[in-house]
């Protein structure tokens, strides 16, 4: 903890906000040498609304898929000025601006390999405009964009691999984290810091709103998704494989049954069986289970 | 010491001499001049800018956005497409409330695509926010620049600017220019000291919304502050006239022969040099005619404009712009000059020429005063081909 | 004139979020607590405060009433109460 708190009380989160979590979680792993470029989103959105600011590092929101080149200009004016040395970037964003609107600019920011940390705060929809689907949302979701009727039974399409897609550029770290697992979470953060280059980290943060959860139960839902390989935790450092957090994989119907988002699967055994084909490809593709002792 | 260059050079070697901390670009024609010499004065070490090439003209603003926010000096240019590509940030970047300088070379707008000369890209932006100059020449598109930094990081206006100089014609165009030396533009442009900025021992918040209790206000205030860019520009091209001795008068607008002129044209940019030609040709005959040329397109200097054509009979708008389905841009505003006033014109004509590139030539500027007549013409397209007119898709 | 929208945030007091809750708000015990700092790490308002053992409380201000710090609790030394049923009605927002 930092004396002075760099990420304050009174925003406007949605009570049992994941996101809200992660995001103090960050920066305070971060530290006040820090300069944030957010996206457009539900983050900015609660945290920034005149007169009021949560954070208590430099801050700046532009628009909804360009933090990645805001940050870029940052770092590049610091590097001029002679300032760069000892203070971090963050471009941060839902997963709408980054696996959708916002990933020209991302992978742009990669392809240059800028000195910045990206954070997707992984809340799987647009949960800021009402629950609409994004690219990051999974086989299956009910959305107000995907919704459920006598011909569909929600998202048609699998959520977007960005990790996969970052580390496609050759960038030198790469990981994915969950609001459930604070510690694991602010290793990452304290690792990715610590490297020089581009760096992103996608966290997985419930929505009690949107994934129709009790409040209390953020933490538990974001935990059953990586017990069941839906939600893999996984890290590549230079493009390699360095670790993953392992399992003794549950069934999917655990992690799908307290989310009311999933709630019109639960009697349907096929669909049933696709999502915890997805779960199990996830459990063999990154050898998610633990070995028995 | 005048020296020959072409209009991309002249505007690349201005730049250089304002010491940008951060340039960003993505290549567009015809704006790709301005910023491969750039590039290739940092490759060559003798500008120490981070030069950032970027992806998109989206990102080249969103780049330049974030250092102009961080507290440097930041340079970008583009055109057309281009500069609809950075349009929400085009805004972003005013209403954030940071100082710089883009160039826009003015190109038609797709579809049809089009790479060639008319300033629809640049007037489609005109309620951004940002101050809008017009260049004439490679000089003024020089010295423009010069004078958008000392305006844009004036304490008092912290708004971005937008040069806009015709592409090729002025962009490819060589012509005799005078670039200044280092310590006369240090003189009359000091190094940047940000009024606010990105600076962890000073944490502040940006770009932070405004719900209906506070955005009108954001906004009318960017709104008044183009009236101190009014009083403004005067006063620096004082500045700039002391130390470089070219004078620009008001930099609002440009009266030629307009004092006792019966007839006159009004226009922006580089087609203002054309009808100074035909103006000295006819005034040569003893015919009363001459130019109002507008410099300032935001702020819009309805007042200076009032003044110089209330006591003319006709007056015609040239326009390298339309608003499909009203009005030409420049027409309309200049037609607004005079509402409620007692003072006016008989005739106010809207002419519409060299759109995506067609020359304007002495010929075309000739007709524009020959058709300025008693009658008032509501809307006349200049050189359009009737016979292309006539084919029909089949 | 007015703008630019720039906020320094030591001027940011912040909304008064506690007014939010509607049925439950968390009661720290302060019995079994080990300072293991967990409540304070998942508090999505960072409006918990504390150091030592059995003297972690929240600002009921800020507590929006989400219960996580609750959940968390190794030694469920956080109670979930009522509302209307607290005895102790001192630490409420105004």
């Amino acid at each position: 903890m930092n004396d002075r708190l760099l990420f304050k009380p009174g925003h406007t989160a949605c009570a049992g906000c994941g996101q809200a979590i992660a995001a103090r979680i960050v920066i305070e792993t971060a530290g006040p040498n820090t300069i944030i470029a957010n996206n457009t989103g539900c983050l900015e959105v609660f945290t920034t609304r005149y007169p009021e600011s949560a954070w208590n590092v430099p801050w700046i929101h532009s628009l909804f898929e360009n933090a990645p080149a805001v940050a870029s200009g940052i770092e590049a004016a610091l590097i001029y000025m002679g300032k760069k040395e000892g203070v971090n970037i963050i471009a941060q964003a839902g997963d709408g601006g980054t696996a959708d609107i916002g990933l020209q600019a991302l992978s742009g920011m990669w392809e240059r390999g800028q000195d910045i940390l990206s954070i997707c705060y992984d809340n799987e929809a647009y949960e800021n405009t009402g629950i609409q689907r994004s690219g990051a949302t999974p086989y299956g979701t009910n959305t107000t964009t995907t919704p459920v009727g006598a011909k569909s039974t929600g998202n048609l399409r699998s959520k977007k691999n960005i990790p996969e897609i970052a580390v496609a550029h050759g960038i030198p770290y790469v990981a994915t984290a969950s609001v459930a697992f604070i510690q694991d979470l602010q290793r990452k953060v304290k690792k990715a810091i610590s490297i020089k280059g581009s760096k992103y980290i996608q966290i997985h943060v419930p929505c009690p709103l949107g994934w129709r959860h009790q409040a209390n139960e953020t933490l538990l839902v974001a935990k059953l998704a990586v017990e069941t390989g839906l939600y893999p935790l996984i890290e590549y450092e230079n493009g390699n494989f360095l670790s993953c957090r392992k399992i003794t994989p549950k069934p999917v119907e655990e992690y799908l049954k307290i989310q009311g988002r999933f709630k019109h699967l639960l009697n349907n055994p096929q669909e049933l069986k696709k999502i915890q084909d997805i779960a199990d490809n996830n459990i063999k593709k990154y050898a998610l289970k633990m070995e028995s002792q | 010491m005048k020296e020959f260059l072409e209009g991309s050079r002249a505007v690349a070697e201005i730049i250089k001499l304002c010491k940008p901390g951060v340039i960003s670009a993505y290549p567009i024609t015809p704006q790709t001049h301005i910023v491969e010499e750039l590039a290739q004065m940092v490759a060559n070490g003798e500008l120490s800018s981070q030069f950032i090439n970027v992806e998109s003209e989206h990102s080249a603003a969103s780049v330049v956005l974030g250092a102009s926010a961080t507290g440097v000096r930041t340079f970008t240019a583009t055109s057309s497409q281009g500069l609809f590509y950075m349009g929400e940030v085009i805004f972003n970047i005013a209403g954030v409330r940071l100082p710089l300088v883009m160039t826009c070379a003015n190109r038609a707008i797709s579809a049809p695509i089009n790479i060639w000369n008319d300033q629809q890209d640049s007037i489609s932006l005109r309620d951004a926010g940002w101050i809008q100059l017009y260049a004439e020449n490679v000089q003024e598109s020089a010295d423009f620049h010069l004078i958008g930094y000392r305006v844009s990081e004036d304490k008092s206006i912290m708004l971005p600017v937008m040069i806009c100089m015709d592409g090729f014609i002025l962009t490819h165009g060589i012509e005799s220019v005078d670039m200044p030396k280092q310590a006369q533009v240090d003189k009359f442009l000091p190094a940047y000291k940000a009024l606010y900025k990105l600076d962890p021992s000073e944490p502040l918040t940006m770009g932070i919304l405004a719900d209906p209790d506070y955005y009108m206000e954001a906004r009318y205030a960017i709104h008044a502050t183009f009236k101190d860019v009014l009083e403004l520009l005067p006063k620096v091209s004082q500045e700039f006239s002391d130390i470089f001795g070219r004078d620009y008068k008001d930099l609002l607008v440009e009266e030629y022969f307009t004092k006792d002129a019966e007839k006159v044209i009004v226009a922006m940019g580089s087609v203002c040099g054309t009808i100074k030609e035909v103006v000295d040709e006819l005034r040569a005959k003893g015919k009363k005619v001459g130019l109002l040329r507008i410099i300032s397109y935001r702020p819009f200097p309805y007042a200076r404009i009032y003044e110089a054509l209330k006591n003319v009979s006709k007056v015609a708008i040239l326009d390298k712009s339309v608003s499909l389905g009203a009005y030409a841009p420049l027409a309309s505003e200049i037609k607004s000059v005079f509402s409620n006033k007692k003072k006016l014109p008989k005739v106010i004509s809207s002419f519409v020429a060299g759109l995506g590139g067609r020359d304007i030539t002495l010929e075309s500027i000739r007709e524009i005063f020959r058709k300025l007549n008693a009658k008032e013409l509501v809307q006349e397209f200049i050189d359009l081909k009737p016979e292309l007119l006539k084919e029909q898709y089949e | 004139m007015f703008g630019p929208l720039i906020v320094k945030p030591e001027k940011s007091k912040g909304d008064k979020t506690g007014s939010w809750r509607i049925k439950v708000r968390p009661k720290y015990l302060q019995k079994n607590c080990i300072a293991c700092k967990m409540c304070l790490l998942v508090c999505p308002e960072n409006c918990i405060i504390g150091k030592e053992k059995n003297a972690f409380s929240t600002d009921y201000n800020f507590c929006k009433g989400c219960g996580l710090c609750a959940v968390v609790c190794p030694k469920a030394d956080i109670e979930m109460v009522e509302e209307e049923s607290l005895e102790d009605k001192k630490g409420m927002a105004k």
